[in-house]
């Protein structure tokens, strides 16, 4: 019985279709406040320049990917709209979760694998989608989403290489999921 | 009028302020729509649960949408607004790689930060791969520097370069989401799976 309540809600999302219409609502806010849409790696990229920072000064200055980003970013790399954005991220979607009765420590897993692979590869697609973001110039919101609802080229791009890539791929990983 | 920050409409802070809302938003939205559970995100690649296309191009389409209205009625400068700059050769080697991340960490940036909100052990791991990816990256820029570079196009929309309106493309796009919708309703039913 108690089994039963705990399977009703965690089932118990938001319609697909309402969510994309919310998310559309809070991308174009987005766009209309600021000018530029959402974001994720961006933020993960400003802690690493503050890290390499503050660990060690003048390693920014060897690093000419960080160099420039400092340079583009004057004063703290933390002050960026994205690292606000991302903390707002975290704050939402645990008050989503607590409201919902989501909160929950555990590794999320298909029955049919460990934990420890789930978590060994976490950590690759973790990996790969950090480089790749910054190859990319923005991951799949930044510029996947945000791009295709500007029309931007570059983002339609993008979101076809991600998709059709995991597509392709996902028949050598379908253990990890089926 | 918009957009309120590059007209200076609303002081830096203002809107550093705003994007922690905006972003309590799209937690919030990401979250209730299962976006912090892999099983669920990843079921979009075996067809038994298409929550991630429905979203995405709902969200995508919707924005586009609002952007075009409100450019029509005069509330917004699209001059102003960011359009994503197009590396052709980075944009598709960025997105496979990408793509590769996904598949295998069932997560992508902003809902592996969802996940690990509410606890999910895998989603914490991904962010910490997220930071090594990106310092790795960076470490490693002046290989990638080439092909970060690499055929630069500006800033061209999609509808330029296919010759056709805002519009017109937009309405195309409509029409492509609802058959892909219908792709994913059928599939939905054809792989479905008792619960995960």
């Amino acid at each position: 019985m108690s089994n039963n309540t705990t399977n009703e809600r965690s089932r118990r999302y938001l319609n697909p279709y309402l969510g994309g219409v919310l998310l559309g609502l809070v991308l174009l806010a987005a766009n209309f406040v600021s000018g530029r849409g959402l974001g994720a790696s961006g933020a993960v990229k400003s802690v690493v320049a503050t890290t390499i920072e503050t660990v060690n000064k003048d390693a920014v200055n060897t690093m000419p990917f960080m160099k420039e980003y400092s340079g583009s970013h004057s004063g703290n790399p933390m002050k960026s709209w994205l690292v606000f954005e991302m903390l707002g991220v975290l704050v939402g979607g645990f008050l989503s979760g607590a409201v919902a009765g989501r909160l929950k420590l555990k590794v999320e897993h298909s029955p049919k694998i460990t934990s420890k692979r789930r978590l060994v590869f976490a950590l690759a697609g973790g990996i790969l989608f950090g480089l790749g973001s910054q190859l990319g110039r923005g991951c799949t919101s930044g510029s996947a989403l945000s791009g295709m609802a500007v029309l931007s080229m570059g983002g339609f791009i993008t979101m076809m290489a991600i998709f059709g890539t995991a597509f392709a791929l996902a028949y050598f990983f379908r253990r990890n999921w089926i | 009028m918009g957009p309120l920050a590059p007209n200076e409409l609303i002081s830096e802070n203002t809107n550093f302020l705003l994007a922690f809302f905006i972003g309590i938003a799209f937690g919030w939205v990401l979250e209730s729509s299962g976006f912090s559970s892999s099983r669920k995100l990843a079921g979009i690649f075996y067809g038994y649960d298409a929550v991630v296309l429905k979203v995405f191009f709902t969200g995508a389409i919707t924005c586009m949408l609002g952007l075009l209205f409100m450019s029509l009625f005069g509330w917004i400068d699209l001059d102003l607004v960011y359009v994503n700059p197009t590396y052709l050769t980075s944009a598709i080697i960025g997105g496979v790689i990408m793509g590769a991340g996904f598949i295998m960490g069932g997560f992508c940036p902003g809902t592996s930060f969802c996940g690990a909100a509410i606890g999910k052990i895998d989603a914490m791991v991904f962010v910490g791969g997220l930071f090594i990816g990106v310092y790795g990256f960076a470490f490693t820029y002046p290989l990638w520097e080439k092909m970060y570079m690499a055929r630069y196009l500006g800033e061209p929309k999609v509808s330029e370069k296919l010759g056709m309106s805002d519009g017109l493309f937009g309405l195309l796009l409509i029409v492509a989401a609802l058959c892909m919708f219908a792709v994913a309703e059928w599939a939905e039913k054809k792989f479905p799976r008792e619960e995960y």
